[in-house]
């Protein structure tokens, strides 16, 4: 199935569809000033950011003015050619290392969704026939080797653990190790969730990092970003303070198989200029999906089946 | 590392209305609508979904165009009052216990998507019940994902807990009657089942989550709720709702600095109380939800209202005149720094109350004053002359060693107090009268 496919398919139930709730004030056929104002707040709906609301808003009046829109196609038309324009200013493909190990730190609060996004990384991976070695550097929270372990097993990756509360930098230090002396493709390092209101935590992930860099020049080769697709405008300070405190170089949006279509990404993507740069779709490994501006934009505004 | 708010407090933004309206009189109903404006503004921004906005917003303006609100010379305090009130009281009004009675066991189930906390909520909620004394059984129902029933074991162990699950080839429904049967043998006062994570789009695992509840009958059907959760938080808790018949909600990662306008939606469209919330990664960090924290939370403007209650019940009236008064001819001298302090010491920490403060409460404070410092510090007050008291400045290095000689304290402690005074008095003075004004009920 496309990602246009899978990211419309959560929409077949949810009747209130922003493509619905954008025709359904669209009433006179004719851009008003109130339907400028109703606009802003069922682009709120989606998550996308009041910032990124108002701009869209305002390039409705722009092109409005231009030639007269008057029918919701013509707007979803400007409003998805915006959206794909915002995301695609910072698109950017995963990067991988020139030569030896490429390694990727996953990073994000609680419950975002980084152990299943390594899993599917490594399976990914996998399938083509690369070794990969995950680094159990989530020591904090109760059975999360085990978790990890298990996607390991699946995947015929292998594993690098310490014990439960160890230091998570001298897990992710063991791991570059053996991957540089056996020859391995892939690193991939599963951090503890944090929020980004910890400032101890995020201090201890700013470690972690340095550690892998001290290890291998170059690496980590992508601090990727976990985000829940169902977070809300809170999502725009997890980015912010991730980046800051550990270079975040992309961000993958989790769960967009659930109703929520992930509007966040776009505030992301326009206020802090990270590149979206994975989505997961569903629960199945082939379910993580490179992202695609285009179709992400197209599913934003899409019809339900 | 504090992340930079995103969003100015509705308080900020309400003054800014309201300033403009200033010396109006009587306000009109566009005056009004002006002021919810901001309100439905801050709410949107604070992931309250719109459809909750709109309804709540037309509640607040019905109740805000009472002649008392108009007529009010401190409309802005109105508005934010009826605001206040209004959504302490969708939140829940009360704090909710949980319904444990009848015939033991006692039978909670956590429902919720993935990652919301569920888990973890479940060894929280154990702890919480084992410090009141009760004997407490977990029940892992999640099969599907990775090591989750061994997260709850380790999680029963640490809470002293019983744990029950069965093997991950089993059906979640007969793990839950089995649970259920080891409960009831067991002699256990409540048993709480973990559920997998699920979307609500997913058929298929609605209705399992159904058959969980159809086979152990819950006294409590919770739906645990990340508060960073968006616009989709009504449609989740609105179709978990109609599946398995919810009685509560547990808000997870409060400590978080999102809004938390999801709880707002859900407590609006499922009508069910709020009855949790969990604050921190510890065990420990879970506390019985407070609706009207929350509300101030959600409108981002500080716990301004807790602020003036406290203000009122502890200072009395004409001393707080005589203090403004005083203010704005900018006179503060060591004797009302004194006299305050005893005032604020009634009331909690000076910090705590300046950190209430809108506008203040994103500042450094540093002024807190241990509690056992205090009695030092009236000591080295004692020992000044009155004319040093008030007039703090003329201090110097050999009146400070005398001071410090007759407190018996030293020099150090006498320059402390000295800089902990310059610095209240910095900040009294930055506080203009609208400023006063806004702490004063109308």
């Amino acid at each position: 199935m496309s990602l246009f496919d899978r990211l419309r398919s959560g929409l077949k139930r949810t009747s209130s569809s922003l493509r619905e709730a954008v025709t359904s004030i669209f009433t006179g056929g004719r851009v008003t000033q109130e339907f400028l104002d109703e606009l802003e707040e069922v682009l709120i709906q989606s998550d996308v950011g009041l910032k990124a609301a108002m701009a869209l808003r305002d390039r409705i009046q722009e092109e409005n003015k231009k030639r007269n829109l008057k029918t919701p196609e013509e707007l979803f038309g400007v409003m998805e050619e915006m959206v794909a324009e915002i995301l695609e200013g910072v698109s950017e493909p995963l990067r991988t290392a020139p030569s030896g190990p490429t390694v990727y730190v996953l990073v994000g609060v609680n419950g975002a969704g980084k152990t299943t996004t390594i899993g599917k990384l490594a399976e990914r991976w996998r399938g083509q026939g690369k070794s990969v070695i995950m680094a159990a550097a989530d020591t904090f929270r109760a059975a999360a080797q085990e978790q990890l372990a298990v996607w390991a097993k699946r995947t015929g990756s292998t594993i690098i653990a310490h014990q439960s509360g160890s230091d998570p930098g001298a897990v992710a230090f063991d791991a570059v190790r053996a991957a540089i002396s056996r020859g391995v493709d892939l690193v991939l390092v599963d951090t503890a969730g944090r929020l980004h209101t910890k400032g101890n935590l995020m201090e201890e992930l700013k470690k972690i990092i340095r550690v892998i860099g001290r290890e291998l020049p170059g690496a980590p080769h992508e601090v990727i970003l976990v985000i829940d697709g169902t977070t809300g405008q809170n999502g725009l300070n997890q980015a912010r303070v991730f980046a800051e405190a550990a270079g975040v170089t992309g961000v993958c949006i989790t769960k967009l198989d659930g109703s929520s279509k992930g509007g966040i990404a776009v505030a992301i993507a326009d206020e802090l200029g990270l590149p979206i740069k994975l989505v997961g779709v569903g629960e199945s490994a082939d379910d993580l999906r490179d992202f695609d501006a285009r179709a992400f934009a197209k599913a934003l505004f899409a019809r339900p089946e | 590392m504090k992340p930079k708010m995103e969003f100015e407090g509705l308080s900020a933004r309400l003054a800014g209305v309201f300033k403009k309206l200033r010396g109006k009189g009587k306000l009109s109903e566009k005056d009004i609508d002006e002021a919810l404006r901001e309100v439905r503004l801050s709410l949107l921004e604070a992931d309250v979904n719109f459809k909750v906005v709109r309804e709540f917003i037309a509640q607040v303006k019905e109740k805000s165009l009472s002649a008392e609100v108009l007529e009010s010379l401190t409309p802005a305090q109105q508005v934010i009052k009826i605001v206040h009130e209004e959504m302490v009281e969708l939140l829940g009004g009360k704090a909710k216990p949980l319904d444990l009675s009848g015939n033991p066991p006692a039978v909670v189930v956590l429902y919720g998507l993935q990652g919301s906390g569920k888990t973890t909520t479940a060894g929280k909620l154990a702890l919480n019940l084992r410090k009141s004394g009760r004997r407490v059984l977990l029940v892992s129902c999640d099969v599907y994902r990775p090591a989750a029933q061994r997260q709850l074991e380790i999680l029963a162990e640490k809470s002293g807990a019983g744990f029950f699950t069965m093997d991950p080839g089993t059906d979640p429904a007969a793990i839950a009657r089995g649970g259920y049967e080891k409960a009831r043998t067991g002699a256990y006062d409540v048993v709480i089942f973990d559920t997998a994570g699920r979307t609500q789009l997913d058929d298929e695992m609605m209705d399992e989550a159904a058959r969980i509840r159809d086979a152990v009958s819950p006294r409590e059907s919770i739906l645990v709720v990340d508060a960073m959760t968006g616009q989709e938080a009504c449609k989740v808790a609105q179709a978990f709702d109609e599946k398995v018949g919810l009685t509560g909600i547990i808000l997870t990662k409060i400590d978080s600095d999102a809004r938390g306008g999801a709880a707002l939606s859900i407590a609006k469209v499922t009508g069910k109380p709020i009855k949790f919330a969990s604050t921190g990664e510890k065990l420990e960090d879970f506390q019985v939800f407070h609706p009207d924290r929350m509300a101030s939370r959600i409108l981002g403007m500080g716990d301004v209202l807790t602020l003036i209650e406290r203000a009122q019940a502890a200072f009395d009236e004409k001393k707080a005149e005589e203090l403004e008064r005083k203010l704005r001819k900018k006179e503060f001298t060591l004797e009302d720094f004194i006299a305050q302090m005893k005032e604020v010491r009634k009331m909690g920490s000076f910090g705590d109350l300046l950190r209430m403060i809108p506008g203040l409460n994103r500042m450094k404070i540093d002024v807190d004053i241990d509690p056992k410092e205090w009695s030092r510090i009236e000591a080295i007050v004692n020992s000044m002359t009155p004319l040093e008291r008030r007039r703090p400045e003329i201090i110097d290095g050999s009146r400070k060693r005398r001071i410090a000689r007759g407190s018996g304290t030293q020099v150090q402690d006498v320059n402390r107090l000295l800089k902990q005074f310059f610095q209240a008095r910095r900040m009294m003075f930055q506080m203009t009268p609208e400023k006063m004004g806004r702490l004063r009920l109308p």
